[in-house]
């Protein structure tokens, strides 16, 4: 059995599909790249596996466990926007990662509370944010905020780890640097991502397959008549194909 | 300052054909004046009328406006969050906001008496529907994508209210009290000159048998600088406690 199985998933939104028969399983530690032309619903399946939708028909299973109905604690999300929470220090927002779900109210105490500031402590050393631990979020650049988002997803020790178009809104430098730091903690973790982008080269550069989604089926009469599917499973560690048939056959230019 | 010296002027001109006109009071005698509402004991019962004037509405209204903050921010969270509440509830707070609350007035003097009750219950009645419907407002308006983060780090929609929604609507909830503090004078003064022993709103319609121009006009421009310092007061609270806010946030 493997760590994540989609099996027939559907989706629609009233009567329009946007996904049809999507079916993929993916083992443990994995780096999935999701391409795709924009509108092809390669969102709609990184919300599906958030669990902030149900599909209307399929099942999506992680680790064997009963289709989840809400997000939660197994899965970390990162998204291009809005990841940090910004009424917290960036110390805060680490340590948040622990004290939300510790209990109902959401609090640490006592020592509890100093172990969780310890480890952030350790965690903002680590990812080069302790020099501004105890800033708000609004003062970091948008690398650095990433950063913190990734960190803050990690913290809660998820199963798998989404990230919808993560370096999106930042320039190319840094998200040259956001792409070495995401290796490096993904080889300290062992992690399953999964990775939206739209981006074909960092999609191929990151991951270990790059899942490519896109209408099988077109009528130009209604071009909204028919959802997306997986056209292309490339194995992204072997040597890859030539960029020219790439575009061809992913719609991404 | 302009406004001053046209008083000035529009004093000086009344006088000059009737020095003993009322309506328009030389700006030394509304200082005269004001001397003397400060410091000098009411001679029936030994207070400084003015400073026991200030207290009772002072505290009227600290009652009323915490009492509708409260409301507002509890609801306010609760609508803003559960789609189960605000179904229920958000239909009936439009309706409730278009009462006028001085409508209701004589239905809270029958209710519950000439007392101090009725004058806190309406100003907590007038402005606290505004309050709920901005708080639930400003909660919707927060990014999806906060929720369903906290949502993953395991938290529960009671740690999603205390945690994420309830420290960020806070700094809004200091200014629309701010915006709702005139509206909260307005109904402290009213209730006032309608039933009340003491209060600054009571003293001014008192006085006004007399034509004593020169107490209303000290008394409103304490209340004007009252209310200025209390908005004053409240915006440093907000950056003084949510740095984060930033001046967007005011």
């Amino acid at each position: 059995m493997s760590y994540v199985e989609v099996s027939n998933v559907f989706q629609s939104y009233g009567t329009r599909p946007i996904l049809e028969r999507v079916s993929v399983t993916v083992e443990k530690g994995e780096f999935i790249s999701i391409v795709g032309a924009s509108g092809c619903g390669k969102s709609t399946f990184l919300r599906l596996l958030l669990a902030q939708e149900r599909p209307t028909r399929g099942e999506i299973r992680i680790d064997g466990a009963p289709p989840a109905r809400e997000p939660d604690r197994d899965r970390g999300v990162v998204f291009q926007r809005y990841s940090v929470f910004p009424h917290m220090t960036v110390r805060d927002n680490l340590v948040a990662a622990e004290a939300l779900g510790a209990n109902a109210a959401g609090y640490l105490f006592g020592q509890a509370s100093r172990d969780a500031r310890a480890r952030a402590d350790l965690a903002l050393e680590r990812i080069g944010l302790a020099h501004v631990a105890a800033q708000y979020p609004a003062a970091l650049s948008g690398g650095m905020q990433q950063r913190l988002a990734i960190a803050q997803a990690l913290a809660a020790k998820p199963k798998i780890l989404l990230l919808d178009e993560p370096f999106g809104a930042l320039d190319p430098g840094t998200r040259l640097k956001m792409h070495d730091f995401l290796r490096d903690m993904r080889a300290e973790t062992g992690m399953t991502v999964f990775m939206v982008t739209h981006d074909l080269s960092e999609g191929f550069k990151l991951g270990d397959r790059v899942l490519v989604f896109d209408k099988i089926r077109w009528d130009p009469q209604n071009p909204e008549a028919y959802g997306a599917t997986i056209t292309y499973d490339f194995d992204a560690r072997v040597a890859l194909p030539p960029p020219a048939m790439l575009e061809e056959k992913t719609h991404v230019h | 300052m302009l406004v001053l010296i046209a008083y000035a002027l529009g004093s000086e001109a009344r006088r000059a054909v009737n020095p003993a006109d009322k309506l328009l009071p030389a700006p030394t005698q509304i200082v005269e004046t004001a001397q003397r509402l400060l410091t000098q004991s009411d001679k029936r019962s030994g207070d400084i009328l003015f400073w026991k004037d200030t207290g009772a509405s002072l505290r009227r209204l600290a009652l009323g406006v915490g009492i509708a903050a409260t409301l507002g921010l509890g609801f306010g969270l609760l609508i803003g969050l559960l789609p189960l509440v605000r179904a229920g509830l958000a239909p009936f707070v439009s309706v409730l906001s278009m009462i006028p609350p001085l409508a209701v007035l004589p239905i809270l003097f029958i209710v519950l008496g000439l007392g101090e009750v009725s004058k806190v219950a309406l100003i907590a009645i007038g402005i606290t529907p505004f309050l709920i419907r901005d708080l639930s407002q400003r909660v919707a308006e927060l990014p999806a994508e906060q929720i369903v983060k906290a949502q993953t780090l395991g938290a529960t929609s009671l740690a999603i209210g205390l945690r994420v929604a309830l420290p960020q609507i806070m700094p809004r909830l200091l200014q629309a009290v701010r915006l709702s503090l005139g509206s909260a004078w307005l109904f402290l003064i009213a209730a006032e000159a309608i039933a009340a022993e003491n209060g600054l709103g009571y003293r001014i319609f008192l006085v006004r048998r007399y034509l004593a121009m020169d107490v209303i006009l000290t008394y409103v421009i304490w209340i004007t600088l009252l209310a200025f310092v209390i908005d004053w007061l409240l915006k440093r609270l907000t950056q003084r406690l949510y740095p984060w806010a930033g001046e967007g946030g005011l």
